[in-house]
């Protein structure tokens, strides 16, 4: 096992720059998740400390080596593919064994290593199956058994989930998860889907436009998002942004008359323009609250969601009560302070603490 | 609301099918009317000549006058016939040597093509040339570089390189004549083979590739643990189809030595034309035809083989 350090990489396809600077250190052991939108650069950056991609500037150093002119074969990685890339012609076992058969490894050490990582991913029963014969979760796993019998220092996983339907997905999450708490091999783990990512990493990077955004826990991005970009990537359903004016120690939505005013959860300059975010989890319903033009209701059992006018505004509520409340009727919303958020309009970052 | 309004009364008026309708109808009727035109073509077209050519093969009709059936006569006369047999050998050593350079030199090419080599389509479009080009044509072109006295080949090799101080008889020798013959074929033949085992690359996917790079293969492990493999399907296809198309060669034979010098680059197929057409004896030359039969056979029950799906091609959904 080891760690991957990342200083100040960038990548040109051609005059193109797909990566402008990346700096991120991956503690060993840690369990690290690229996220980000299409193209934004973090498949490009897994390969790149993959040796798929040569790097067009900085370092990447694996377990203290750097590793920028190492071929991929000699980084001592592990890569599990989008479409897991199972040599076709290969049962499940020779796929597992490949590698070993290619470093000549005696009979001995392959069966056993085989045996091993089919014991962890419970792939017994198919071991002298083809690909072909094997569903989407079973070839899944057999790309993890191929990475696992490497005895890797790094695990690379480039979207491995998006080919699943929605319920292996879930389950076939729980299942990486835990064999990064068993092995407690350093992974880096690519994906455009920010439940992935919050439910799976020990540290989130999400990226954009080949720039890192911000890097931290999953709480952390939850509960203090940098920027405008991460406060709408995480979290499901996404952030409530209002536009709006500071005044009078409240901030006043824009497209609004009269006293409506919500209060602030950090200090800002009066008459600043800002943008109010607020999650949808953190509206409440309240007698007192400022009154809003119900457009939609969807309930979804456990809880309500409500969209919402507000001025020039679209809001969407998530209330755990049970709403009544009809297309075109009014309801009165108070948002929680304590978990509101201000971001300067201008460049999108975060204001106050 | 406003703009919903009652559903204009309207009744569509069903009358009962006509004969005509109500026969179509019939699934059995359907079929048997579908399968009509192509069935028609494969009667008139191919097996009717077939067991003419059969038929004619066991009787000793000449051009002009119909003939008796004679048995085995004609193939009992055949195996006597020193031309016959030297033109069997010449179409297995014909179709050997030419298959095996033109899958050697096609799939090196269909490997170059496979990487990025800048002007990619542009090549490509070259490499069908010698396949768009009519064969007659390319003959005549070969011929003219075969020839004795004005072949640009000699000519460079003697008036500009000076490696030789004479022409070369290209056409003029037996064994000159059938390499010749053979290098035309495998010109003529190479962008078949190259731009289907291309097609065969194509589809494999470039993470197999990496996979492999990452799993420590080198480039040459790649190739044969992972190109060869996959490739195996489409190549036996191309294979079969190369070999029939060799064995029954005629047009560049015929356009650029006509079996000559001294009968010994007849194929079979062109012998059995000679015999036939211009020698007029027709059931000569069928029996000819027909000899090559068994080698046809034996080519398409290997591709019978090879077509069936490997184990590692069955089970699961395509994807």
């Amino acid at each position: 096992m080891a760690s991957v350090e990342i200083r100040g990489v960038r990548k040109n396809f051609g005059a193109t720059p797909i990566l402008h600077g990346v700096d991120l250190n991956i503690a060993d052991g840690e369990f690290c998740v690229l996220v980000g939108p299409s193209g934004c650069g973090k498949s490009t950056l897994l390969r790149m400390i993959a040796g798929l991609e040569n790097i067009s500037g900085g370092e990447i150093v694996i377990g203290g080596r750097v590793v920028n002119n190492v071929p991929p074969k000699d980084r001592d990685i592990a890569m599990v593919f989008q479409n897991y890339a199972l040599y076709p012609h290969m049962t499940v076992r020779e796929n597992m064994a490949f590698s070993l058969r290619l470093a000549k490894a005696p009979k001995e050490v392959m069966e056993a290593e085989t045996a091993r990582a089919s014991r962890i991913l419970g792939l017994d029963p198919l071991l002298d199956r083809y690909p072909r014969q094997l569903s989407g979760g079973q070839r899944q796993r057999v790309a993890m058994g191929r990475a696992i019998v490497r005895h890797p220092q790094v695990f690379l996983f480039d979207e491995p989930l998006s080919n699943l339907d929605a319920k292996l997905r879930v389950q076939m999450r729980g299942e990486i998860k835990d064999l990064h708490q068993r092995l407690r091999t350093t992974t880096v783990y690519v994906t455009h889907d920010q439940i992935e990512a919050m439910t799976m990493a020990d540290k989130i990077v999400v990226m954009q436009g080949g720039r890192v955004e911000q890097i931290g826990t999953p709480l952390e991005l939850y509960d203090r998002p940098a920027n405008l970009f991460v406060a709408g990537f995480i979290g499901s359903p996404a952030m409530n942004f209002l536009p709006g004016q500071i005044s009078d120690g409240g901030f006043r939505p824009d497209g609004i008359d009269g006293a409506t005013s919500l209060p602030l959860p950090a200090r800002a300059e009066a008459g600043q323009p800002v943008v109010y975010g607020i999650r949808p989890e953190h509206l409440r319903l309240d007698e007192n609250g400022i009154p809003v033009i119900v457009q939609l209701v969807e309930p979804t059992g456990s809880e309500t969601m409500v969209t919402a006018r507000l001025g020039d505004s679209t809001l969407v509520g998530a209330f755990r009560e049970r709403v009544t409340a009809r297309v075109g009727d009014t309801l009165r919303i108070m948002p929680d302070p304590g978990l509101a958020h201000l971001f300067n309009k201008g460049t999108g970052t975060r204001l106050g603490a | 609301m406003a703009d919903t309004t009652a559903a204009v009364p309207w009744n569509p008026r069903r009358s009962a099918p006509g004969a005509l309708a109500r026969l179509l109808d019939n699934k059995a009727f359907l079929v048997f009317l579908c399968l009509l035109p192509a069935v028609g073509l494969l009667l008139v077209f191919l097996t009717y000549p077939l067991g003419l050519g059969i038929w004619l093969a066991f009787t000793d009709t000449h051009i002009g006058r119909g003939g008796e059936f004679v048995g085995l006569e004609n193939f009992e006369s055949l195996w006597y016939d020193q031309v016959f047999w030297n033109a069997v050998f010449y179409t297995v050593f014909y179709t050997l040597v030419a298959t095996v350079l033109k899958f050697g030199l096609g799939l090196w090419l269909a490997l170059l093509l496979n990487e990025n080599v800048p002007f990619k389509s542009l090549i490509r479009a070259i490499i069908l040339m010698p396949w768009i080009v009519p064969t007659v044509l390319s003959a005549i072109a070969f011929w003219w570089m075969f020839d004795a006295q004005f072949s640009i080949i000699s000519y460079v090799l003697v008036d500009v390189l000076g490696w030789r101080d004479s022409y070369i008889d290209f056409l003029g020798t037996p064994w000159h004549a059938r390499w010749s013959l053979v290098f035309a074929n495998v010109w003529r033949g190479i962008p078949f083979v190259a731009i289907s085992l291309l097609a065969g690359l194509q589809t494999i996917s470039p993470s197999l590739y990496e996979a492999a790079l990452l799993d420590g293969a080198s480039s040459w492990q790649r190739f044969t643990k992972i190109t060869a493999p996959l490739l195996m399907p489409i190549l036996s296809v191309v294979l079969t189809f190369s070999v029939l198309f060799t064995f029954t060669d005629f047009q560049l034979v015929y356009a650029i030595t006509r079996g000559g010098p001294i009968n010994s680059t007849h194929l079979m197929a062109t012998l059995a034309f000679q015999r036939g057409i211009p020698g007029g004896q027709l059931g000569e030359g069928a029996a000819i035809a027909v000899s090559m039969i068994p080698f046809l056979v034996l080519a398409t029950l290997f591709s019978y083989f090879a077509l069936s799906r490997r184990k590692w091609q069955q089970g699961g959904n395509d994807e």
